[in-house]
This record gives structure tokens, sequence and C-alpha cells, in this order.
């Protein structure tokens, strides 16, 4: 080892304890019994158990409407920010992303606050407004950033090659800004799946999570449930990664965050 | 006139915050011609374009083409394609959809596009690429596609936007050949913008020289390189000796401190003007005898060519000559101009005039600032013309000793002096002759001695 890189083993360290042992000891912890030996147990539980299975359905089902929700009311306000000649200053970008710098739990729980003074029941719509509210940000940042780094040059070859202003927008903006795009799905869609404060706040634990299964059994002290339904979650995230990583490669570096 | 594709009269356009980029531009352009928008960054040619090709909306006047008004219709209607400065491919098409998309958008049928797609990557010398990433090509063969994306739709004009400024020169060079014996073969109108002057000599049947918003000169490369018509145009094309003279009469000329046989008439008698010599058009001799006048030789390079040799003259004038042979640096030299090669312009002007008024009898204010001046006996509040000689305009270093400050915005040697244009913070220009070497975009103060300002109450129309 020469000097240099021996500058890296604090962070090796910290990398070490505070990463892959705890994911090391989610991996054990979920392939074991109470009494500590190997068991599928906690794995067959899930697949027979309804609830969990229902609950599990429901999540994704969340997640993605949610996702879909923010790609439909994100694009447009990014496209709009954008716009050089719809939006002559920096200041209503950040107005947009102000947000995400106040605590996500004191959003949630203004949000609720403000649904029983309109006296609306608390139920999915509520969910999905909340959860909307919470992650538009992500996803119309890195849409924002694609859009607005994009060479105005391409949209001026396609409009001087006869392309009407709804053709340019659809054969070219959309395209090149698609990177963008699947940033912003990634980083509404991961953190939905998993989220518990916001459903338990906003549907008075009337709507259960999978993230709200997993921090319930953690709780109740069944670590090796808990742990094995966040493996499962982990291998979820690891699969859209993958496959986002998959679809970038295809399409241009088009600057995503 | 029936030949003359684009039609451009009185156009103007203001960027917002102030200065004009086009000032009153009226020019035509003839049927298949290639014609080159010349002129330093900033001088309005590629602003020109952009409205010709639509992407840009003039201030006042017209563009026609054919007859029919441009100004108005949106690019994608309009009968004519651009070539992009950094060529505008799009990165998400492989090379056959990038040069399809126009075609497709018209709805040509398939089978069309596939020859007519394939008869043009031919023309590019660029076959076989059709399954390429745009990515995966060289700048060259980039620059190729985005030629061929914009000639497959047929286009009536060609726009094109520096397209060579982004590749070596070896690769400019095959390029510009290639360019023109396209152009040659399709006999599309070509309009060409471009700050390379060379490669405007090399590829123009016309030559617009811009500066400044406006047009300075219009002609074939041999009028212009031959016979600019100001100073501008001379120092902007190839290299020249500009120098201040005095035609005595009809092809009769004084420069340098010597009196020359020249071709030029009708400037009038002991009329101040400017006189250019191409470097290569001086004959340089060892020999004194027969020679015109002589001078020492102070610097020789060799360039590949030709040699490049600075010689102090005679007189004191510093000239830059290009000879095939090689002079000892040190040794004295006869030189002679063939009457053909002299190439007398008007002078743009003699001397700095002002719009000014009194301050009081002895302050006149003028250029954004008030300077004293001797006893006029004029009352304040009257209307002055300020006439001030090149050379008795002070420039200094310091901003604070000054009376009004600006910036130098063009340089001219002329033999034995700098001639600069200066553009004050009033927007307003001053020419100056001085010794004092200065720097493009210098920051200077300006002083007058009273003196040197001269007065005269301007008449009252009342």
């Amino acid at each position: 080892m020469n000097k240099r890189s021996s500058w890296a083993l604090p962070y090796f360290i910290f990398m070490v304890l505070f990463v892959v042992l705890p994911l090391l000891m989610v991996v054990i912890y979920s392939f074991q019994d109470s009494a500590g030996n190997f068991s599928m147990a906690n794995f067959s539980k899930f697949i027979t158990d309804k609830d969990s299975l229902s609950t599990f359905a429901l999540s994704i089902e969340v997640a993605i409407e949610n996702t879909l929700l923010c790609v439909i009311i994100g694009y447009p306000v990014a496209y709009i920010l954008a716009d050089k000649k719809l939006n002559k200053s920096a200041v209503t970008v950040v107005l947009f992303i102000l947000p995400m710098w106040v605590n996500a739990l004191m959003r949630t729980l203004a949000t609720a606050e403000l649904f029983n003074m309109a006296g609306i029941t608390l139920g999915k719509g509520t969910l999905l407004f909340g959860m909307c509210y919470d992650y538009l940000p992500f996803m119309i940042y890195p849409i924002y950033n694609v859009l607005n780094k994009m060479d105005k040059s391409y949209a001026e070859a396609a409009e001087d090659l006869g392309a009407k202003p709804k053709e340019v927008f659809m054969k070219i903006t959309l395209p090149l800004s698609m990177p963008g795009v699947l940033s912003g799905v990634m980083m509404v869609f991961m953190p939905t799946v998993s989220t518990f404060a916001i459903s338990e706040f906003l549907t008075n634990n009337k709507i259960k999570l999978f993230g709200t299964i997993i921090q319930e059994n953690i709780n109740n002290s069944m670590w090796n449930y808990g742990a094995a339904l966040s493996l499962l979650m982990l291998a979820i995230i690891a699969i859209t990664t993958f496959l986002q990583g998959k679809s970038s490669e295809d399409t241009v570096d088009g600057g995503a965050i | 006139m029936t030949d003359r594709i684009i039609n451009i009269s009185h156009l103007s356009k203001s960027f917002p915050g102030g200065s004009k980029v086009l000032d009153d531009i009226n020019l035509y352009i003839r049927k298949g011609e290639f014609l080159t928008l010349l002129g330093p960054s900033g001088c309005g040619k590629t602003t020109m374009l952009r409205m010709i090709a639509g992407f840009l909306q003039p201030d006042e006047g017209s563009i026609t083409m054919d007859g029919k008004e441009l100004t108005g219709v949106p690019p994608h209607l309009r009968p004519l394609n651009t070539v992009f400065q950094r060529y505008a491919l799009f990165p998400h098409l492989d090379v056959y959809d990038n040069i399809a998309f126009g075609l497709k958008l018209k709805g040509v049928p398939e089978d069309e596009i596939d020859k007519r797609v394939s008869k043009v990557l031919k023309l590019v010398s660029m076959s076989d690429y059709e399954d390429r990433d745009v990515n995966s090509l060289s700048g060259g063969q980039q620059q190729r596609i985005a030629i061929a994306r914009a000639i497959v739709n047929r286009p009536k004009v060609l726009l094109l936007d520096e397209p060579l400024a982004a590749l070596d020169l070896k690769m400019r060079k095959d390029m510009q050949i290639e360019l023109k014996e396209m152009h040659k073969k399709l006999g599309i109108t070509f309009i060409y913008v471009t700050h390379d002057q060379e490669e405007a000599l090399t590829l123009s049947d016309t030559i617009v020289v811009m500066n400044e918003g406006k047009i300075q000169q219009i002609g074939t490369p041999m009028d212009i390189y031959n016979e600019p018509v100001n100073s501008f145009v001379a120092d902007f094309i190839g290299e020249s000796n500009i120098l201040n003279g005095t035609m005595i009469k009809d092809r009769e000329v004084s420069f340098i401190g010597h009196d020359f046989k020249c071709v030029d008439e009708g400037f009038g008698e002991n009329a101040p003007v400017d006189v250019v010599i191409r470097p290569e058009d001086v004959i340089i001799k060892s020999k004194l005898e027969g020679a015109q006048f002589t001078g020492k030789v102070k610097s020789c390079t060799f360039k590949g060519v030709h040699y490049e040799m600075f010689v102090d003259t005679d007189n004191g004038y510093e000239m830059m000559i290009q000879d095939y042979n090689s002079f000892e640096v040190g040794s004295t030299v006869g030189m002679s101009i063939n009457p053909n090669d002299i190439q007398v312009m008007h002078k743009e002007r003699v001397c700095n005039t002002f719009e000014g008024v009194m301050k009081s009898s002895d302050t006149v204010e003028f250029l954004g600032g008030e300077f004293k001046c001797l006893d006029t006996g004029l009352e304040a509040g009257d209307k002055v013309t300020v006439t001030v000689k090149f050379n008795k305009v002070d420039l200094l270093d310091h901003e604070d000793e000054a009376i009004c400050t600006g910036n130098v915005v063009f340089i001219l040697y002329k033999g034995d002096h700098y001639h600069l244009t200066i553009k004050t913070e009033s927007g307003e220009k001053v020419w100056v002759d001085t010794d004092d070497i200065w720097d493009k975009n210098d920051l200077v103060g300006i002083n007058i001695l009273p003196k040197d300002i001269h007065i005269t109450k301007t008449a009252e129309n009342e």
C-alpha cells in the first residue's frame, strides 16, 4: 500500500462499519429464526401471509402512481422553468426547490393538519397528495437541469428542417430530456416504496405501506422478519437502479444530477 | 431583378440594453451564388444569418425571398436550411435518421427517403455510414452529415454558420475545396458566415465585409483584396501597409515622404488620402540605383513560401514586405512600387468632430465631459461644433486625471504611428494618432489641451 492510498483508510473503516456490516447483518438476520438457526421461514412467512403480500402490492402501486403523478406535474413545470422566454429569473427555480430544504416530517405533519382543518378525511387521496408534494422537487430538479443544459441548437435545427413547435418537442426535446426524467423517477420511486412516516401521518395509519410493516416488525423486536422484508426492498431498489443504469447507457449523456 | 433570390432592405436590429447589432443593412443575393458574410466577431454577421433563417426577428426592415416577404414566417416554413456552427446533429438518432429527419416530416415516401439519403451520403463521401451513431463520428464526419442533413431537403438557399470553425487546419482546407465543389454541383445559393478572411477569399463569389453592424464593402474576392474601400477592409483582409498620403494631383500620390505614380484619379489636388500597399507588392532589391526609396532591413522571418521583412524606410516609416528572397538584417535595400499596386482610398475623416454645448465662455461640454478651452466669447448654452486633430488628443493611463474615458476598439498601424479608434463611455468615437502602444480593449483616459480645441458656433436653424 503506498502512502497516498493509505489516506483512504478512515473512509474505508467508516464504510465497513456503517454500510457493509449493517448490510451483512440484514442478510444474516433475514436467513435466521429467532433462535439464531439458519432458516427460510421468514421468506416463506412473507409469501404465505396474505396481508404482507397485499401491503407489498399496495406499496408498489402507490409508488408507481406517485411517480407518474410527479412526472405529469413535474415535467411541464421543469419545462416552463427552463424556458428563458417564459421564466426570466432564477428565483422561481429556487422557489420550487425551496421545500426540499424543510424537513419532510414537518411538511407532512403540516399537510395532515391542513387536511384536518379543511375537514377532509384522510385516505389514499391525501396520501398521494402528500407524497407528491414531498417528492415533486426531486422530479422537477433533474428534468429542469437537463432541459436547461440542452443545446438550443438542437431545437433550432429541428425547426430549420421543417418541424412544427409540437414536433420539435415530441421528436427532439422530449427524447433528449429522458435521462433527466429517469433520474427523477429513481429519486421519487425508491423513497416512496420505503416510506412509512407519510402514510402514518396522512392516513392515520389506515393505509399501511411496506415501509410501515418493516418499521412495526422491528419496533416489536421481530428482527429477523423485519430484516427479510428489508432485504426484499433492497432487491427491488437494486433492480430499478439496474434498469435505469441500463437505459441511460443507451441514451446520451444528458447531464442528470 | 429576376436573378435575385433574396433581397434585404433597411434591416436593423438592436439587442436589449443598447447597441445596434445591425444598422440599416441593404443587400441582395443572386440565385446560385456563393455569398460570404465576413467580419470580426460581434460585427452582426451571425445575427443577419439567424434573421434569414428565422430564429431572430428584425426590429425594422424586410427580407424577401423570390419576392415573398420572409419576416414573420416561422423557421419551419422557410424554404431554406442551415448548417450550424457546432453541427447540432441529433444525438439520439443515427446518421440515417438525422438526414431523413426533414424528409420524414414532409411525408416523403419511405423508398424515396432511402434513395435520397444514400445519394446525399455519397455526395459528402460518407456512404455506408447510415447506421452509425453520430457521437462516434469525428468532427469532420459530423460536419459532412450536418451538410447532408441540410441539402437532402433540396433547399433553395443553404445557410452556413462558420461550419468549419471547429475543424483543424488541414481538415478545414480539404472541406473548403469540397464545399466549393458541392456548391458547383448542387447549384444552390450558399450564404456563408465566417471570420476567416482566407476562407472567404477561397470560397466566395461575393464577399460582404461587415463591421459594427454595417456593411463595409461588397465585391468579388479580387475586388475586396485589391481595392479595399476603407482602412478597415484593407486591414481585415490580408496583410497590408496602410499609410497616410496626399493626392498631389491625378495619378500622383505622395506618402512615406516620396512621390509615386499611381493610377487613381478624381481625388482633387492635395487631398489627404489613405494608401494601401500589400506587402507582396513592394519590389525589394539590394541594388539602390533605380529604386524609388531606400531603407534598412529590421527583421527577416521565413514564412514557408516567402520571407516576411520589416524595413525602416529612409524617412522613418516602417513597412512590411514579403519576398521570395531574404535580405540580411541591417543591410540597406532599394524598393519600388508599381503604379498599379498602389491603392488609394478616401479618408473617412481628417479630424474629430463633436457636437457640444458651451458651459461658459471658456468651458465646453462634449463626449460626456467638460473641457476647458480658449475664451470664445460665446455664452453658456450655445450649441457648438468642436473639432480636434487626431494627434492632439492625449491618452492617459490614469483615469482620474482624464476628463472622460473610453476603450480602444480598433488599432491601425500607419507606418510611423498608430491610429486608434476609441469608444467613449457616452458611446461616441474618438480617433487618435499616437506613437504609444496601446492594446485593444484598453481603458484609456482622454484629455485635450485648451489650445487644441477648435470651436465654431453651430448655425441656428430658426
